[in-house]
């Protein structure tokens, strides 16, 4: 086994956005949150990620725009950096060192040239103390910044950046850990402490959650886990101070801020709920119901139009004028676990899992965005912590993507509820429309769903389900009323002697059903329905099954609890060869023969790559990562890789993804494609501060090519031109000559040059004009690609007269789509 | 900002009898018109010419009616004793009948007396009925003969004294002027020929025969005796065809549909069934006040007329096309198809800019209130009489989404006595209904728990707890049996059926084992 340097594991997509408090520009048109190691800037009215900000070796903690330059934003990092961007051309400018992990940071417009940070008080990671500071960074042309100046500003304060805010205009800090506010007045240096009790009368819990300060009062608003917020007045006194509650919550506020003039209070908790509390009239109040999950930040924009909110599903949504959701920055949902496998959408080809409670999630691998989620539990969500929600457990495609089967569970004390829907997929509205639903298909859990592969269009499909009941169902589509459509229902149910089925598998034709009964597996016809043959390999209940693909398909792997791999031939019924591994996970790619699986050792998980024909790994990687791997998939790619090297070819057709343990999406790339995405990032560098929308990138590409062919036209004037303006701009302006002399050669070189003929005018003329017609459709396209010819052969017999080019232009511009349909038929 | 989904309702697989054509067919007639008679309505015959007058028989009275008079066109009345089986001749000029007195009489339908009396019978005479050459009269009677008349001459042609007991119905061939048919007490039904002196066929019914019926082809003849309807075969020597035992009390009378297709059998169980006459299986029924005696279809269906025995007419007319599309159209006023479609086919041009109405979203009055939170009301909505009885699914729809916010206990804490004794009765009505059960069982639990101090308090509510009590004490019971049936049944089957059929059952067989396991639970608490 040779490791192979060629193929790495990357981090692909996905990443938390939800991490920490997004930042709003100053105009309102970019948001910028910190997403991994990255800072993402997407615009706020089109939902797309214009930039990445890439430089940090670490998470990235903290996101707050420069107060001195609105156009500059500061982010801090777990590798204990600090570093200044330009946020609207994605440049980094200035890189601060300061040599600890910053947990958050915070500046403010009267402190300039100081910011202050959150780090640990002793040097190390584990500490749980954590101290803020105050940095003062030196003005200097470098790089790279040492910034050594730390002053400790307040210690013994919360990692959490929720609970340090700065006072009307940068006078004081308020500060709370655990029962305890501090507000520290930088002018005086010194500081107020006020502690809560404990509990109060009815049992709740007073802890601080997050805190926030009055732009123009001097008001601190404090939430509480008990749902409380408390405004504190009058804190310049030890002894004297008041404070105001505001209740409506029921459980921890969740994140509180201010509207820049001051006027209302944004709070939001667990409910998903957006509260806006009239500062100082405390019993109006507006609501946003039903944001979707969990509220953890709002911010509002530097202009009070935009409010932002970020749930705990990984979302962030802007809000308009208070009142209307006007965009959704939607990353890819992670729960705790993953219930339904990694799946692909044979259609969208983009990977689907559940995500948000009672829905299931499909995410395009390409272009790192979520596109939809389907709804399959179609039921109110209840934001209640110790609530029992239905689950979307499982979930399968048949082969050409029409079906979709999915099983969802509650589980109330000892009933179980389970639910088995299938759903079709609708060409109108390009989306799955509900088509049955089974209640109760099991009395127990169901352990696997898999459609039989169709080999044609005209066979049916079956789905199988397997449960703890002892049983495993076929259903099968059936047109069972006159009046409503086909609907599916229950064709066979299967057991083998009370045993319980834990796996199930279709062979690569459809033809057989192999179904795991603990230590047995047992093959059925799945025409007939009949037993045909059984197969075990005591000790060890069978955990995986998988037929072989393609000329494999003789073949039937299978792992079990023993730590064993096991291949069938199912020619001959007997044991073709076995190895002992303590597999985690098996499957089968569907385009090609090989097998993957993950096999978990001392507490890393390695990937062997093999045929089934021969027990020898074609690919072997060793430590892919911590933990063990127990959801993969292989996803087709959408271009085959030309790749010859032997050890890379089975990632030739299909790209094999996989959650590590904690949850992060995982890929194997070699070198070859690296490269090739390296370079088409370089040509994507968009220099607008637009979003780069769909539509703009098609017209882009559009303009581009039609300006193509225009140098072998026009002279060479037009790129000396260009040069001399390349040469303007780019040039220093302290070393430029005067203007009066720049002028007249600027202007001498926009003229057009005397050689040039009067067609090429006349086909500048034509193109403006084709230029005007913006919502060009594709047949006007057909007809512009016949042009070239025309303006070829005009300049072929220059003799027209007016009259007669008036009549070649008027006719180039006819629609001549009609003939484009005669010719392809 | 998501809408709110409302509460998601059960579709429920549809029990109780589908609608099929046949049910439209039968519904489609008015409500019925009863005409009080002076007895027991032992026989109707229709005249087979129109205006198709029919012939009631009732006492000592024969009532002629008209097709839509409720008064009678007609009456005779000069019988000495109980009149029976007043038929009409194929012509529909003479109607003929049986007495007590064992006279038979024979009237002109336009006349007032009897034309001819026919006397000869020892005791009453049941039977009565014209051969198809309408010059002949063949009678049936207690003395178990049965003789054929000259009507010109009024004289007996022959005797057959081959039945042992009362003969009580007969009937003519329609085709064949010398064959008919008797029907007796003695188990038997004889075929007779009048060109020989015996019975040329005899069936054995197995039970008093009560009616006879021919099929228009002949082919077939129907009885009806005790609890069964049997179908014989003539034309393979009387062999038994189908045995139908759909009632549950002797039937009375039988009669065909106008073109065969549907067979109807009235029975002293008060039922009139129709049947299949292809696959003989009944596809619907109706229900009357009192046991049957009598039963008559008038040509095409046009009404259904049904003499009983607490002496009662009952006549059904059917709806004109005009009628039955009318009753559905009042029901409510829809606004036209224009008024929907108004601008919504209005397509906009290039440059408009569309200002987007928004949809209000419409909610269900419980889902408005679940909206809100108010998780007591939304209860009583749901618990509001109309949906209570109409649609319990939503009802228990409610409950279930209560259970599921885990605030069904705050909804069902704190009611008055009324309000109880509404949930109550609502649990009463559909706990042991299979499809809720589960569902409903939780509340009843807590229920007890939350008012379990105050029980002793209020009769209302004693009385109501009682009767759940016996509810599903009676239930238990019910699924004990219907589990030991199950273990017999599955004794039976195991050795002789294929593994899935088994399964099958003992699916059902878990089923019951868990449903009587929650009953159990609740006995418990009770």
């Amino acid at each position: 086994m040779v490791e192979h340097a060629d193929i790495r594991v990357v981090h692909r997509g996905g990443s938390k956005i939800n991490f920490r408090a997004p930042v709003i520009s100053d105009d309102s048109r970019l948001l910028l949150c910190a997403s991994g190691e990255c800072v993402k800037v997407y615009s706020t009215s089109t939902e797309e990620c214009v930039h990445h900000l890439r430089a940090h070796t670490d998470v990235v903690t903290g996101v707050v725009l420069r107060p001195s330059n609105h156009l500059q934003v500061y982010s801090c990092s777990m590798d204990g950096t600090i570093r200044l961007w330009d946020f609207t051309d994605a440049i980094l400018i200035k890189t601060y060192v300061i040599g600890q992990p910053i947990y958050s940071i915070y500046a403010s417009a009267q402190h300039n040239g100081v910011l202050f940070i959150t780090i640990p008080m002793l040097n190390d990671k584990t500490s749980e103390m954590f101290h803020l500071v105050a940095v003062h960074l030196q003005q200097s042309t470098e790089q790279l910044v040492e910034a050594r100046e730390l002053s400790v500003v307040i210690s013994h304060v919360s990692s959490n950046p929720a609970a340090i805010a700065f006072g009307r205009a940068g006078e004081y800090l308020a500060s709370t850990k655990g029962l305890q506010l501090e507000v520290f007045f930088l002018k005086k240096q010194k500081s107020n402490r006020f502690s809560l009790k404990e509990e109060n009368k009815k049992g709740r819990k007073n802890t601080f959650s997050c805190v926030t300060c009055h732009p123009t009062d001097d008001c601190i608003a404090t939430g509480h886990e008990d749902g409380q917020i408390r405004l504190w007045r009058n804190f310049s006194h030890k002894k004297e101070y008041t404070y105001s509650t505001l209740h409506w919550h029921h459980t921890t506020v969740g994140s509180l801020c201010f509207t820049p003039e001051g006027t209302n209070l944004l709070s939001g908790g667990v409910e998903s709920v957006l509260v806006q509390w009239r500062y100082n009239q405390d019993t109006q109040r507006d609501f946003l119901p039903r944001l979707g999950a969990a509220i953890t930040h709002v911010t509002v924009s530097p202009d009070g139009t935009l409010f932002t909110t970020t749930h705990s599903d990984n979302k962030i949504t802007i809000i308009r004028s208070g009142a209307k959701v006007s965009a959704v920055i939607q990353g890819l949902v992670k729960g705790e676990s993953i219930e339904t496998d990694l799946l692909i959408d044979p259609r969208s080809k983009a990977l689907v899992m559940n995500g948000k409670p009672g829905h299931l999630q499909f995410y395009s691998l390409q272009r790192d965005k979520l596109m939809y989620n389907l709804d399959i539990v179609q039921q109110e969500y209840i934001y209640q912590s110790d609530l029992q929600q239905f689950e979307v457990v499982k979930a399968a495609f048949n082969s050409s993507g029409n079906w979709l089967a999915t099983v969802e569970r509650e589980q109330k004390d000892a009933e179980l509820e389970l639910n088995l829907k299938l759903w079709a997929f609708d060409d109108q509205t390009q989306s799955f429309v509900l088509n049955t639903t089974i209640s109760a298909p099991h009395e127990n859990r169901i352990t696997a769903l898999c459609f039989s592969p169709a080999t044609d269009s005209q066979t049916t499909t079956v789905l199988v389900s397997s449960s703890k009941d002892g049983h495993f169902k076929a259903w099968q589509l059936a047109a069972h009323t006159e009046d409503e459509g086909p609907c599916w229902s229950c064709d066979f149910v299967g057991a083998y002697h009370g045993l319980v089925p834990s796996c199930c598998c279709f062979s690569a034709d459809g033809s057989l059903l192999a179904v795991s009964f603990q230590e047995v597996v047992t093959v059925w016809s799945s025409a007939s329905w009949e037993l045909l043959t059984t197969l075990s390999q005591p000790p060890g209940d069978i955990r995986d099954l998988c037929f072989g693909q393609l000329s494999c398909s003789k073949y039937l792997l299978g792992t079990s609890t023993s730590n064993l791999l096991l291949c069938w031939n199912l020619l001959t019924c007997s044991l073709e060869w076995s190895t002992s591994m303590d597999i985690s996970l098996l499957l089968a790619d569907p385009l090609s023969e090989n097998m993957a699986a993950f096999c978990s050792q001392s507490g890393y998980t390695h990937l062997f790559v093999f045929k089934p024909s021969e027990p020898r790994p074609i690919f072997s990687q060793k430590a892919v990562c911590s933990g063990k791997v127990m959801r993969a998939v292989f996803a087709p790619r959408e271009e085959m890789l030309e790749s010859c090297e032997e050890s890379s070819q089975w990632l030739n057709r299909c790209q094999l993804y996989f959650l590590s343990q904690h949850m992060d999406l995982m890929t194997f790339t070699t070198k070859a494609e690296e490269d090739k995405l390296m370079d088409s990032s370089k040509q994507l560098v968009i220099d607008d501060t637009v979003a780069m929308t769909p539509f703009h990138l098609l017209l882009g590409k559009r303009r581009k090519e039609r300006e193509e062919p225009q140098p072998a036209v026009s002279s060479p004037s037009a790129q000396r031109s260009s040069s001399s303006i390349r040469e303007l701009l780019q040039t220093p302006a302290h070393v430029l000559p005067s203007t009066s002399y720049l002028c007249s050669m600027f202007v001498r070189s926009l003229l057009i040059s005397v050689t040039d003929n009067r067609e090429e005018n006349n086909e500048a003329e034509g193109e403006m004009d084709s230029e005007k017609e913006e919502e060009d459709s594709e047949e006007e396209m057909d007809t512009r690609d016949t042009r070239p010819e025309q303006v070829s052969a005009e300049s072929v017999s220059p003799a027209l007269t007016k009259a007669q080019l008036r009549e070649l232009r008027r006719l180039k511009k006819q629609d001549h789509s009609w003939l484009q349909g005669l010719l392809d038929p | 900002m998501a809408s709110f989904k409302p509460t998601k309702i059960h579709v429920y697989p549809k029990l109780g009898e589908k609608v099929t054509q046949d049910t439209l067919y039968w519904k489609n007639y008015k409500a019925p018109i009863q005409i009080k008679q002076f007895g027991a309505v032992s026989n109707v015959a229709f005249s087979p010419v129109a205006p198709y007058n029919f012939a009631v028989t009732a006492f000592t009275r024969i009532h002629i009616y008209g097709p839509f008079s409720q008064e009678p066109i007609k009456s005779f009345t000069r019988f000495k004793d109980t009149a029976y089986s007043g038929r009409f001749r194929s012509d529909g000029q003479l109607l003929v009948a049986g007495c007590e007195d064992s006279v038979v009489r024979l009237f002109d339908v336009g006349g007032k007396t009897a034309l001819r009396m026919f006397k000869g019978h020892t005791k009453a005479v049941h039977l009565t009925d014209f051969t198809s050459d309408r010059y002949q009269i063949v009678t049936g009677s207690d003395d178990y003969s049965c003789r054929l008349w000259d009507i010109p001459n009024a004289t007996e042609l022959n005797t057959y004294r081959e039945h042992t007991d009362y003969i009580r119905c007969g009937v003519t061939s329609k085709l064949n002027r010398d064959l008919f048919i008797t029907g007796s007490y003695d188990h038997t039904v004889k075929l007779f020929d009048v060109r020989t002196d015996k019975s040329v066929m005899t069936m054995d019914h197995e039970q008093p025969v009560e009616s006879l019926l021919l099929y228009p082809s002949e082919g077939l003849l129907v009885s009806a005796g005790g609890r069964f309807v049997k179908v014989w075969d003539l034309l393979k020597q009387g062999q038994p065809l189908v045995s139908l035992r759909n009632h549950h009390k002797t039937v009375t009378c039988l009669c065909l549909s106008k073109n065969g297709e549907r067979l109807l059998s009235a029975s002293l169980d008060r039922h009139v069934k129709v049947y299949n006459t292809t696959n003989y299986k009944v596809v619907h029924n109706f229900d009357y006040p009192a046991s049957i005696l009598s039963l008559a279809l008038a040509p095409y269906d046009e009404s259904i007329v049904v003499g009983m025995t607490n002496s009662v007419l009952s006549i059904k007319h059917k709806k004109s096309p005009s009628e039955s599309k009318d009753s559905t159209s009042q029901q409510r006023r829809r606004p036209s198809y224009r008024m929907f479609v108004k601008g919504k086919n209005y397509i906009p041009k290039q440059d408009d800019f569309l200002v987007g109405k928004q949809v209000k979203e419409h909610l269900a009055k419980h889902d408005k209130q679940l909206k809100k939170f108010n998780v007591s009301k939304a209860l009583d909505t749901a618990l509001e009489s109309w949906t209570r009885r109409r649609k319990p699914e939503v009802t228990v729809a409610v409950i279930k989404e209560l259970n599921r916010r885990g605030t069904l206990k705050n909804a069902l804490a704190g009611r008055d006595e009324q309000e109880l004794s509404r949930i109550l009765n609502f649990l009463i009505g559909n706990l042991v209904d299979a499809r809720f059960t589960l569902v409903l069982v939780t509340p009843a639990e807590m229920i007890l728990d939350i008012y379990r101090s105050i029980i002793g308090q209020s009769p209302v509510i004693d009385r109501q707890l009682l009767r759940l009590h016996e509810l599903l004490e009676r239930e238990l019971d019910y699924q004990r049996e219907l589990l030991e049936v199950l273990g017999m049944l599955d004794t039976l089957f195991a050795s002789s059926l294929p593994r899935n059929a088994v399964e099958l059952s003992l699916k059902n067989l878990c089923c019951c084992a868990r449903m009587e396991n929650n009953t159990f639970c609740l006995l418990e608490v009770l």
